[in-house]
């Protein structure tokens, strides 16, 4: 229905327009009858009209400006001669057609416009003006003409006599009266419309008052100059905060504020401006679906929600295509045909969804199906087979990795080059052109079950917040939509919460472990020797790590410049920005320092669990046994941690026990019972896991607890053998899944034999 | 065909550039270095809003690295729809060639200046080594990261 009013708010913006040029036209051809540009301007005016109403389904208007046009085309050929007559009946025509558009911008239909009159008028004085008197048949049908439309002709004209009461005869001469007479039904429907603006008791702003159309240039270069009009406020704002003490002038200071806040809501409409719906890009994706869906005698059904998504004008350009080419390759590398998809169980109708919404700054759009899927083995092979990779490569590539091959030149999954892809468009272009306008697009998806390819891009181009850091004396601006949060660490918190591992420095936080990178070391310049650490956490994707800096300065509104191309194969940089003091800065990229720096691979888990929902996230205790080796409980059955001294271990029979809550706790070593050797013990405290179990308790003695962890375990059958149910890698480690059914169960047996 | 050219020194040599490619010339400016950019990049300089790349003139055409000094010049270049500056040691004249015929590169120089250079012109006193405005600020993208 929306898209309904929009298609006919446009059609009136644009018919309003025409209609005034056609009043110019209209009285310029009275001084210059004979002029055919005139006349030709004026047809395809009403034309135009007359095929959109059509489409429109505005029966009314269309009628009406089917017999202005015959008129017209007779006028434009010369058949017949322009009278004054003719020119008020066109202009009483033109007035006709503006009160039906007035009509339908109220209700929507054309239904309450009463055209006949005016139509009656047009057709008689056509007739009548007619040397030929064959009123009924246009003589000619212009090439525009549909031929259907001889029958149209022919209606009003049967009606005639209802609403002409005195229907006018042929006579040449055409009597001054008629005009006249047919003009009085037009008077009173636009007092109509008035009282109906006044019913709804608010002032009505039609909408072509509402709305002007502009120049795109005219636009940007607006852009352009509210983007250096922000970079001088930064600069008056900086002049003006470094004003303090008695010599501080309060009006600058005050004058300044205000420009901020001008500034800033200028800035502010003037994206508006740009900003459109992204449903601009949907309206064209059920046709484009459907012709495919014919095409390739696959069923599908189209799903797009979140249209209001607004994005900059040159975004919503530059996406169109992309998002275009990944439909296309949605229905056709995706959806499997009515066949296929029954043999496998689904339902005969495939499913697209196209999903958009603004998330943290950024327009997110998600297209997924619910098609064959992308399969990695399947990738591979044909990626090899292309010399993309080499088998090595490929072998030894993680199934995700293997996926975003698609996106590497010279790639393309078709196995024959269909009409619909294979035309030298592929993924690569799609990938490229969306990192161009600083976007990034992800595929994920599980083999028989779908396809899902999400697209991320900036709000706007133009201006973003950003947080200015200062590394090695320069100024580095972060884009705010990647941060998360800053953490300072100074002296010993430092030292507890940082740790290497393997040469890479982690940082624990709330429970996880944060891969950090400098900012230095990224850029190759100095790390600067300071005891606390300041790490800005940033997202990208679905990465999260950790950049290190020297020191945070402040958060700022900046205007993304692009850099030459001298710099594009530089991947850490997004671009580049003028600061308030007039030096550029570069600003970094988020996703690019990842990529540089190699971090992703963290992420495994969490990706595993995110296509893969048989793998729920689990709470398990990490702890270290055996001297050294890596085990993990489900935390769920872990009661207490207990420490106790060796000194209250007392024997119950052959089992190790110790008194605990007015009990006795029995103790299980975990290492024998995993078939592993018992470190020999030094120490004086034994760490305990109280695992309770249906009232009986049981003390599993380990080394020491690592950590508790949720993750999503996939398990491994290496390393299964009595007491431990198979190996999972859990925080990048191998680590034994205790099996405590059968661990506790054989001391349960002992402690039963005991008793 | 042009036939204006302004001419500058790199390293003893002179070279010369059609006119309609020099936006303007400037003294040193203050320049925010790139790091990890190819080594002929010396930062970015903003000319009035726009930032503009830097290019060590030298650096690019593997002369002897320039002495550090405050007095070498940036000649504002627009190269296809980029505005660069070609950092060169000094301004010389703006030379009128109407009468000369553009001469190929001799082919025994260096491979990084011929490629730079869309040819030569011999006047009575000097040799002029012409600059092409779009090779000369191509750089090797040796430091590329590829996925």
């Amino acid at each position: 229905m929306d898209e309904d009013a929009e298609i006919i708010a446009e059609f009136l913006v644009e018919s309003h327009e025409n209609l005034d040029q056609l009043d110019r036209d209209l009285v310029a051809l009275e001084k210059e009858p004979g002029s055919r540009e005139l006349l030709s301007s004026i047809f395809r005016t009403i034309h135009t009209i007359k095929g959109t109403s059509g489409f429109l389904g505005f029966g009314q208007l269309e009628r009406l400006t089917h017999v202005g046009e015959n008129l017209l085309s007779k006028l434009r050929d010369g058949e017949l001669p322009l009278t004054v007559e003719l020119t008020g009946t066109l202009l009483r025509m033109v007035d006709t057609v503006r009160h039906v558009l007035a009509v339908i911008e109220l209700s929507s239909t054309d239904e309450q416009a009463d055209v006949e009159a005016i139509t009656a008028t047009v057709v008689l004085l056509q007739a009548a003006l007619t040397p030929t008197d064959a009123a009924l048949e246009p003589a000619e049908p212009t090439p525009e003409a549909i031929p259907a439309s001889e029958q149209e002709v022919a209606a009003p004209v049967a009606d005639l006599p209802a609403p002409a009461p005195e229907p006018v005869v042929p006579p040449a001469p055409v009597p001054t009266p008629t005009p006249v007479q047919y003009d009085a039904p037009k008077v009173p429907e636009p007092v109509a419309v008035e009282q109906h603006h006044e019913q709804h008791g608010e002032p009505h702003r039609g909408i072509v008052d509402s709305s002007v159309r502009v120049d795109v240039d005219l636009l940007d270069n607006l852009v352009q100059l509210v983007g250096e009009l922000v970079l001088t406020r930064n600069q008056i704002l900086q002049r003006a905060d470094s004003q303090t003490g008695p010599l501080a002038d309060a009006d600058l200071v005050r004058a300044a504020q205000r420009l901020d806040l001008v500034a800033s809501e200028l800035q502010e409409s003037v994206m508006q401006t740009r900003m459109q719906p992204i449903g601009q890009v949907w309206a064209k994706m059920p046709r484009i679906v459907r012709d495919l869906a014919l095409q390739l005698g696959v069923e599908v059904e189209l799903d797009m929600s979140g249209h209001e998504t607004e994005l900059d004008r040159s975004l919503l350009e530059a996406v169109r295509d992309p998002l275009t080419h990944l439909v296309r390759n949605a229905l056709d590398h995706g959806i499997e045909t009515p066949e296929v998809r029954a043999a496998r169980g689904k339902p005969t109708k495939g499913s697209l969804a196209l999903r958009a919404r603004h998330e943290s700054g950024q327009v997110v759009i998600e297209i997924s199906d619910d098609g064959a899927g992308i399969d990695p083995a399947k990738v591979a092979e044909a990626a090899i087979a292309r010399g993309v990779i080499t088998q090595e490569q490929a072998a030894r590539m993680e199934p995700r990795d293997l996926v975003q091959l698609v996106f590497r030149p010279g790639f393309s999954t078709a196995a024959q080059v269909t009409n619909v892809s294979g035309r030298g468009v592929g993924m690569d272009v799609v990938r490229t052109n969306i990192e161009r306008i600083g976007g990034s697009v992800d595929l994920s998806g599980q083999v028989g079950l779908g396809t899902m390819c999400r697209v991320r891009i900036p709000l706007t181009l133009a201006i973003i917040p950003a947080l200015v850091v200062g590394e090695g004396g320069e100024r580095y601006a972060i884009p705010q939509a990647n941060l998360v949060e800053l953490v300072r660490l100074e002296g010993d918190e430092r030292d507890t919460s940082v740790e290497t591992l393997a040469g890479a420095e982690v940082m624990r936080l709330r429970g996880h472990l944060l891969p950090l990178v400098h900012l230095a070391d990224v850029l190759g310049t100095e790390r600067l020797a300071d005891s606390a650490l300041t790490v800005i956490v940033v997202q990208a994707d679905d990465l999260r790590f950790g950049i290190c800096v020297d020191e945070v300065h402040d958060t700022q509104e900046i205007v993304v410049k692009p850099i030459g191309r001298q710099l594009k194969g530089l991947a850490t940089y997004a671009g580049a920005t003028i600061m308030g003091d007039g030096r550029v800065a570069l600003i970094l990229d988020v996703p690019g320092i990842a990529q540089v720096e190699n971090i992703g691979a963290v992420d495994d888990l969490d990706d595993r669990s995110a296509t893969n929902e048989s793998h729920e996230l689990d709470s398990l205790l990490v702890l270290e046994v055996g001297g050294g080796r890596r085990a993990a409980l489900p935390l769920q059955a872990v009661s207490r941690l207990e420490e106790f001294d060796i000194a209250q271990i007392e024997l119950s029979g052959s089992t190790e026990v110790v008194q605990y809550r007015e009990g006795i706790l029995p103790l299980l070593r975990l290492a024998p019972a995993i078939g592993l050797v018992e470190p020999v013990c030094e120490r004086t405290q034994l760490s305990v896991v109280v695992y309770e179990d249906g009232g009986a308790r049981i003390g599993i003695v380990i080394d020491r607890v690592l950590d508790v962890v949720e993750a999503a375990v996939v398990r491994s059958d290496v390393g299964r053998r009595p007491g431990v149910l198979g190996s999972a890698v859990i925080e990048d480690r191998v680590t034994d899944l205790v099996d405590l059914g059968a661990v506790t169960g054989a001391t349960n047996r002992a402690m039963a034999g005991v008793g | 065909m042009s036939t204006q050219y302004c001419t500058f020194w790199a390293d003893g040599l002179q070279f010369a550039i059609a006119v309609e490619h020099v936006q303007e010339v400037l003294r040193t400016q203050a320049m925010t270095p790139v790091p990890r950019a190819p080594e002929a990049v010396l930062g970015l300089l903003n000319l009035r809003g726009q930032i503009v790349t830097a290019v060590d003139f030298r650096t690019r055409l593997a002369l002897t690295p320039a002495p550090d000094s405050d007095a070498r010049m940036n000649v504002i270049v627009r190269s296809g729809g980029d505005v660069v500056s070609l950092v060169v040691d000094q301004i010389g004249d703006v030379i009128d060639t109407e009468e000369l015929r553009l001469q190929p590169v001799p082919s025994n120089l260096p491979g990084a200046v011929r490629s730079a250079l869309t040819g030569v012109l011999t006047l009575s006193g000097a040799i002029l080594l012409v600059v092409d405005p779009h090779r000369a600020v191509e750089l090797p993208t040796e430091v590329a990261v590829s996925s």
